[in-house]
């Protein structure tokens, strides 16, 4: 099977979460939406790493979980201290810098 | 091949449906299961493509720790936290769905007209060696070393960033032990609580215990359920219980002028 079935899977699924992170206001919700793109970004770099025969894809999809990982760890972290003190979860309570 | 075309077709919409259910639910925890089920199938199209230890990565790590941080925080956030509907920006809703659409059209036909050819396929490569997660390994630690070893100082940064982010400075002094029994001895009760669903019928959190002369106690329900109704059974108030603590009231009251 061409690994364009499979590419095009994962474009739709990055248009999502890159459309989500425009359209969405809840900061949790939003974070999510990233994670989507980079998952749609590992599917990417598998099918890819199917095409050339090679497992160097696979290596940076392994990489990309990883950083994934420690990012949702400080973005939540960052999320529950902004809620902390602003008391809102939303992306558009959070304008103190704005002015 | 038709196995795998099959496969595909059945996988690859559920993981698309996850992902739009994600965007339109209005509850973020709804959201974060259909994303938990975008991420599952991911991982079957990873296995599908010889990607067995990355299939199983982005179960137990993503699906199994990831989201679970998510709904976590979520929980701790609180789950009723939806979407504003007000604008900040006037039609900005509209123009990020526009922008989404051509961007997904432009992406989607960019990668619909290139020429792929067929692919090699990696169960070669994992057949060289004892298998995937071999294979794996032995890239990682070998050619793709020194990044692998700057990912311990991200994962170490990411630690101690979590908890200088998350922790609260103290504004008050911290009681000393004295302070706190002194203070408990004064509030009237110095004992625990009485917990609830004590020689109730229940033994739910929101039934109230009972005290000797049957009659509920308040105070053995958690402040938080405050709100609940309290479920005491009506046999429990009126019937035989009831019955018997009156006779050991008026049992009592005789007793006391003999």
């Amino acid at each position: 099977m061409s690994p364009t079935a499979y590419l095009v899977v994962a474009s739709l699924l990055f248009t999502l979460g890159a459309a989500g992170v425009l359209i969405r206001r809840n900061a949790i919700v939003v974070f999510m939406c990233v994670e989507l793109m980079l998952n749609a970004c590992n599917l990417a770099f598998v099918s890819f790493s199917r095409l050339n025969g090679s497992l160097d894809g696979q290596v940076m999809a392994f990489f990309v979980m990883v950083v994934a990982a420690a990012e949702v760890v400080v973005g939540l972290a960052i999320i529950v201290s902004i809620f902390r003190t602003r008391r809102s979860a939303s992306v558009d309570d959070a304008n103190l810098l704005k002015y | 091949m038709t196995g795998e075309k099959l496969a595909f077709w059945i996988v690859a919409p559920l993981a698309v449906l996850g992902g739009v259910m994600m965007l339109a639910s209005r509850k973020a925890v709804h959201s974060a299961l259909w994303l938990a089920l975008t991420m599952c199938n991911l991982a079957i199209l990873y296995i599908m493509q010889g990607a067995v230890f990355l299939g199983v990565v982005q179960v137990v790590v993503y699906t199994g720790a990831v989201m679970m941080l998510f709904l976590f925080v979520l929980m701790l956030v609180g789950v009723d936290a939806s979407d504003s509907l007000v604008e900040t920006l006037r039609g900005q809703r509209v123009a990020a769905l526009v922008a989404g659409l051509g961007f997904g059209i432009l992406l989607i036909g960019a990668i619909g007209r290139a020429e792929m050819g067929t692919s090699v396929g990696v169960d070669a490569i994992n057949a060289a060696d004892a298998g995937n997660v071999s294979a794996l390994a032995r890239l990682i630690f070998t050619q793709y070393l020194w990044s692998f070893e700057i990912t311990s100082a991200l994962l170490i940064t990411a630690a101690v960033g979590a908890m200088v982010l998350t922790q609260r400075e103290r504004v008050f002094r911290k009681k000393t032990q004295r302070e706190r029994s002194e203070e408990r001895v004064r509030s009237g009760s110095p004992t625990p609580l009485a917990a609830p669903g004590v020689y109730a019928r229940h033994n739910a959190v929101d039934t109230p215990g009972l005290l000797p002369d049957g009659s509920p106690a308040e105070v053995s329900i958690p402040a938080a359920l405050g709100e609940v109704r309290r479920i005491v059974p009506a046999p429990l108030l009126t019937g035989r219980t009831g019955v018997s603590a009156d006779a050991a009231r008026t049992d009592s009251g005789e007793g006391d002028p003999a």
